[in-house]
């Protein structure tokens, strides 16, 4: 029974990495770059709903949708002005510029909301569900994050390989001049792609600090190192890979807490990454570049 | 007043001068080559002519508007579609997805159909290859799927670069069977070709590049005959 509620945290606490992961995986697939910034967002996310609800008095579904909106104006306001400039710069310049927003994010919430720490109030109200002669709690949390994550992860694929502009989301990350020459427009649809990841961030944000519900500017930096690995596991610029990578990193770093050690479980998730890229140097579901000449 | 009129364009890499007070004309209807040695220039002239990369001077018009400093994105939607070097077509996508990827900027339905019904009649190999992945095409394939994908759009002119490049003979012909075909269906076309040979028997005039300049323009019959268009591109 210890197993399988490890592996049903372990789901849950994944699918928050999965969402988090396909921020970084579709910014990485459409602009070729890393936004260090991403956890970042997650974290103003959080500090948006709660403002909203504990401060405000919202109700979480209110809540969460406000920082859906925040996220995704921030996600495009970060795009249109630290990383527009630099399309054509290299990509360390860019790099540092993502560190630099990631920083820059950090400490206007230090500023705005303070260092101490904030007892978040769950967006989730629905009862634990008691299974097994009481053997088997699971949380409301865990069962909203699991099944919420899983109908955004449909919902993002069937948009991404169903729709005209999920498609143009694909040749862009395939081809920018040749999208260009199809008139699509490039700028258009990397921005389109930071909302979209932003928005995930939101809820992931809120999603993690319900069920994990301590709150500072510093609560995104960690799960988006995570989310980063998880988006590298499953092969980065992957859409299901992200998810993929998320879930078996959420497993894997639940099972490691449960059953070895919960100080060096970061350490095993971290080694799992260094060996899966020993082995497949593309992550699980990457695909090797080959170019007909 | 030509269709598409380039007026003394220089464009340049960092320091490096590629185009040189290049101008040239291409009228409705025509099939114009430009013919050139490797690094001539004429890729450069093209993706410039679509605003892929951008002109230091000099002007662009289609159809008398000054498309000089108009993005890419926009220019397919006036009536001007470019078939890149190397094809380029969306590997990870289907035959049928890129295809759809040519018509982006149409709205009717209807015309987008019938359109698709003309590239596959054209080609029929796409047709039968309609659901499968692009990168898995031949090379001779993947430029039909390049020519369809822009003939989607339903452009009035076409640039098309290096149409033949690395493809059997036997697709060399048909590819420019299909050139021939286009010419008569009323598309103007802007041909950019190192097979001379075959560019200036399809071409009604040409122009030769010579290290990022125009050096000799004319009829393309007498372009073919010129001594020193023998000597320097048909290898005679």
């Amino acid at each position: 029974m210890k197993f399988l509620s490890q592996l049903i945290s372990g789901i849950s606490l994944g699918s928050i990495y999965s969402l988090i992961a396909l921020g970084y995986t579709m910014v990485y697939g459409i602009a070729k770059m890393l936004n260090f910034a991403h956890g970042d967002v997650i974290m103003i996310g959080a500090f948006v709903v709660y403002t909203a609800c504990v401060t405000g008095g919202l109700s979480p579904v209110l809540g969460v949708l406000l920082a859906i909106v925040a996220c995704t104006i921030l996600g495009v306001v970060i795009e249109r002005l630290a990383y527009k400039p630099l399309r054509s710069a290299a990509s360390l310049a860019v790099l540092i510029t993502a560190i630099g927003v990631s920083y820059f994010l950090q400490n206007m919430a230090l500023l705005v909301f303070g260092s101490d720490t904030k007892q978040f109030s769950s967006v989730v109200s629905l009862e634990p569900v008691v299974l097994a002669d009481g053997n088997l709690t699971i949380t409301g949390e865990t069962i909203v994050t699991i099944v919420v994550s899983l109908i955004i992860m449909v919902a993002l694929y069937l948009f991404v390989n169903r729709s005209k502009p999920g498609k143009a989301m694909l040749a862009v990350s395939e081809d920018k001049g040749a999208a260009q020459l199809m008139g699509i427009n490039v700028n258009g649809m990397i921005a389109l792609t930071f909302a979209i990841g932003s928005a995930l961030a939101a809820i992931a944000g809120a999603l993690l600090c319900s069920a994990y519900p301590a709150l500072s500017p510093y609560t995104g930096a960690m799960p988006g190192i995570k989310a980063f690995v998880a988006a590298v596991f499953g092969g980065i610029g992957s859409i299901p890979g992200a998810m993929v990578g998320g879930i078996l990193l959420g497993i894997i770093e639940n099972l490691s807490k449960g059953y070895i050690s919960s100080q060096l479980s970061d350490a095993i998730v971290f080694a799992v990454l260094i060996l899966v890229l020993l082995i497949r140097p593309t992550g699980i579901m990457g695909k090797k570049i080959n170019e007909k000449v | 007043m030509a269709m598409l009129e380039v007026r003394n364009l220089n464009v340049f890499f960092g320091v490096i001068q590629a185009i040189r007070d290049v101008s040239f004309d291409v009228n409705q209807g025509e099939v114009v080559a430009l013919i050139g040695a490797n690094g001539a220039g004429k890729t450069t002239t093209l993706h410039t002519v679509t605003g892929l990369l951008t002109a230091a001077s000099g002007t662009i018009t289609l159809d008398g508007k000054d498309i000089t400093k108009t993005p890419a994105h926009k220019i397919v939607s006036m009536g001007m579609a470019h078939v890149p070097e190397g094809r380029r077509v969306f590997s990870s996508l289907s035959v049928y997805d890129n295809l759809k990827m040519g018509a982006y900027t149409r709205k009717d339905k209807k015309e987008i159909r019938q359109s698709l019904d003309m590239v596959f009649e054209a080609f029929p190999r796409l047709q039968e290859r309609r659901n499968q992945v692009a990168g898995t095409l031949s090379g001779g394939e993947q430029q039909m799927l390049a020519m369809g994908r822009a003939l989607m759009s339903k452009p009035r002119i076409l640039l098309m670069d290096e149409p033949s490049m690395g493809l059997s003979p036997l697709y060399v012909t048909e590819i420019f069977d299909i050139i021939e075909r286009i010419k008569k269906e009323g598309t103007t076309v802007l041909l950019v070709e190192q097979n001379a040979n075959k560019a200036l028997a399809v071409a009604d005039r040409a122009y030769v590049l010579e290290t990022g300049s125009v050096s000799m323009s004319g009829d393309a019959k007498a372009l073919m005959s010129d001594e020193r268009v023998r000597k320097a591109y048909l290898g005679a």
